[in-house]
């Protein structure tokens, strides 16, 4: 069918150069969520789960509870090494305390631990980066990339489309649902509405990967950072005008409004007009 | 006192390219769109050619080319607005650049 085909071309045309949203690595986000599925966290209201969920920067709250996974590791770079060796025995004797995970690692914190051996480079190139990230993780210039799901979709009966994590994907993107709404259907020309369980049901087929080539549209035209790629940007309306400002390097630009333009009458006709 | 030539402004017009590209500038897209039909079928829009073009004539050579039926409609806000039968979105923006119709950077498809 050369609908396909026109559709993969279309595709290739758009594809971005959406630096730090990645959109739709399924791997990577697995792997930041499944501390969260195993941590049987009790009185964590759900917001502060979904939060951590979707949220790419690491926030406090996920670090302190999830400490003994990913943070034991670092924890000891702190000391200088002057007084590292005491330190760390310190440090260690501590942790070893709080929880069991960390004593493995925390013991072989330097491969050049009790040994008088040189140095290498790259133990030592670890060792900076990981003080830097601890301390300055902005410039350690690994950019957290922000990783969307792939679009979740059902059909509804044969006529509807259910876009299940509609939801979900506009928290990653931190927009107002009814933007990304708003969009997405003036983007495939029908209409819709959200149901009960907050998922975008639309008239008409559509599979993940339509979704998908427009989310990403929107993401270029209304997440991104135009000056530093960043998706850390806030899209505000003032008077009129929709505007975009990055909270990484403070840049702002103005953004189309969305309009549906034209839209055809499909469907049985109904006398009169 | 120096003379000041009065005609300075008048010899760069920064609007000027705003001027011909079609009045309001950077707006002039011509949009094409698709939109879902029952099933399988599926109907492509292009809104936003000048005014001038003889959207009949576009459209009989459209039709021939790729073989597919259309019309023209009216819309009351949107002017005049070719609709094909089937998903041309590709064809037809070839097209209208091919025929040296509208330039390829003023050419909006949407749709998934
Ligand atoms: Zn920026």
């Amino acid at each position: 069918m050369d609908d396909e085909e026109n559709q993969n071309q279309i595709k290739d045309e758009v594809k971005d150069d959406a630096a730090d949203i990645a959109p739709f690595d399924p791997t990577k986000k697995k792997k930041k969520k499944k501390p969260v599925i195993q941590d049987p966290v009790e009185e964590e209201s759900v917001d502060t789960l979904a939060e951590k969920t979707e949220s790419l920067s690491v926030s406090d709250g996920l670090e302190t509870s999830f400490a003994g996974l990913k943070k034991k590791k670092k924890k000891p770079v702190h000391t200088d090494l002057d007084d590292e060796s005491e330190n760390v025995g310190d440090e260690l004797d501590d942790t070893i305390g709080e929880d069991e995970e960390g004593e493995g690692i925390v013991l072989q914190q330097y491969p050049w631990e009790g040994s008088d051996r040189d140095y290498e480079y790259e133990e030592l190139l670890g060792r900076v980066f990981n003080i830097l990230r601890e301390n300055n993780p902005e410039l350690a210039g690994d950019r957290r990339r922000t990783v969307m799901r792939p679009p979740q979709v059902l059909r509804e009966g044969t006529k509807k489309t259910v876009f299940v994590n509609f939801m979900d994907l506009c928290k990653t993107m931190h927009r107002q649902p009814e933007h990304v709404m708003t969009f997405l259907l003036a983007e495939m020309g029908t209409s819709g509405s959200l149901d009960g369980q907050q998922r975008l049901v639309v008239k008409g087929r559509f599979a993940p990967k339509n979704f998908e080539g427009i989310l990403r549209r929107y993401i270029n035209e209304y997440v991104i950072c135009n000056g530093c790629k960043s998706p850390d940007t806030i899209l505000s309306k003032e008077n009129r005008l929709f505007f975009l400002r990055c909270e990484k390097c403070g840049s702002g630009r103005s953004v189309a409004p969305i309009k549906a333009g034209f839209v055809a009458r499909v469907g049985r006709r109904k006398a009169g007009t | 006192m120096v003379d000041i030539d009065v005609g300075i402004p008048t010899a760069f017009d920064p609007f000027a390219e705003a001027k011909d590209s079609g009045a309001a500038g950077a707006k002039e897209y011509v949009h094409i769109r698709i939109q879902q039909r029952n099933g399988k079928k599926s109907l492509t829009t292009v809104q936003g050619l000048k005014k001038e073009f003889s959207y009949e004539k576009i459209l009989k050579d459209v039709k021939k080319e790729f073989c597919c039926n259309g019309n023209v409609v009216h819309d009351k806000e949107l002017g005049k607005v070719i609709q094909l039968q089937g998903d041309q979105r590709k064809n037809v923006s070839q097209f209208l650049i091919n025929a040296g119709l509208v330039k390829k950077d003023q050419i909006k498809i949407h749709g998934f």
